[in-house]
């Protein structure tokens, strides 16, 4: 349930993977394109992968979570390529028997994905572009 | 010895492209390759971070390359 995708993602797909008879909740992460970056208007972002490394790296935190929290199941997807504003770069969905622990498991995932995954965002302005968060 | 190196996001950009070969002593390792890879090009010792990867996988400062590998640039990642 680690995918990274050129497609639209759909949120409903990511539910529907991690549902589960033995859930109480589904907690669901949706990362969207802002407009804009401090005072700058946003065009639209382009995201490049490490394919391969960066699928290892999603499997490792679902791996992960699944050793400190007590889930059922974990759906992390991304996607590539050139998005524009409102579109969906990630969804996060992880089910688990009591709310808390998908809260935390899903926040974990979503933190630990922004460190660790190798995906690059470029945003563009209208008067440039820019890698987000390539220097201090 | 020969190292191939590939380059993603802004290493790319500073690189110009995303492949490139390089040359190194043998047995020189991750450190060693990175003082080669900044003095080639400069603009990547200001990035906020600057990571290795070989064979998918982090490797560290200490890590002893061999010939022909394949080393992946990793600038600071922004994914999500």
């Amino acid at each position: 349930m680690i995918k990274i995708s050129e497609q639209p993602l759909h949120v409903q797909e990511a539910i529907d993977q991690v549902s589960h008879s033995e859930a109480g909740a589904v907690d669901v992460f949706i990362g969207t394109v802002r407009n804009r970056t401090k005072d700058k208007s946003v065009v639209r972002l382009e995201f490049e992968a490490y394919e391969a490394m960066a699928l290892k790296e999603m499997q490792k935190i679902a791996t992960l979570i699944k050793e400190k929290w007590p889930v059922l199941a974990i759906a992390i997807h991304h996607r590539i390529g050139v998005l524009d504003i409102g579109e969906i770069p990630v969804v996060i969905a992880v089910s688990s028997p009591h709310r808390r622990d998908a809260f935390e498991a899903c926040k974990f995932a979503i933190d630990t994905l922004k460190e660790t995954v190798p995906i690059w965002k470029k945003e563009i302005f209208e008067d440039g572009e820019v890698w987000v968060a390539a220097h201090p | 010895m020969k190292l191939n190196i590939v380059l993603f996001g802004i290493a790319k950009d500073i690189a110009g492209t995303s492949r490139i070969d390089m040359e190194v002593e043998e047995k020189a390792t991750i450190a060693n390759f990175k003082t080669k890879l900044i003095n080639r090009f400069p603009e990547m010792e200001k990035l906020a971070s600057l990571a290795f990867a070989v064979d998918t996988e982090y490797v560290n400062d200490d890590y002893v390359l061999r010939e022909n590998e394949e080393v992946v640039i990793i600038p600071p990642v922004s994914g999500g």
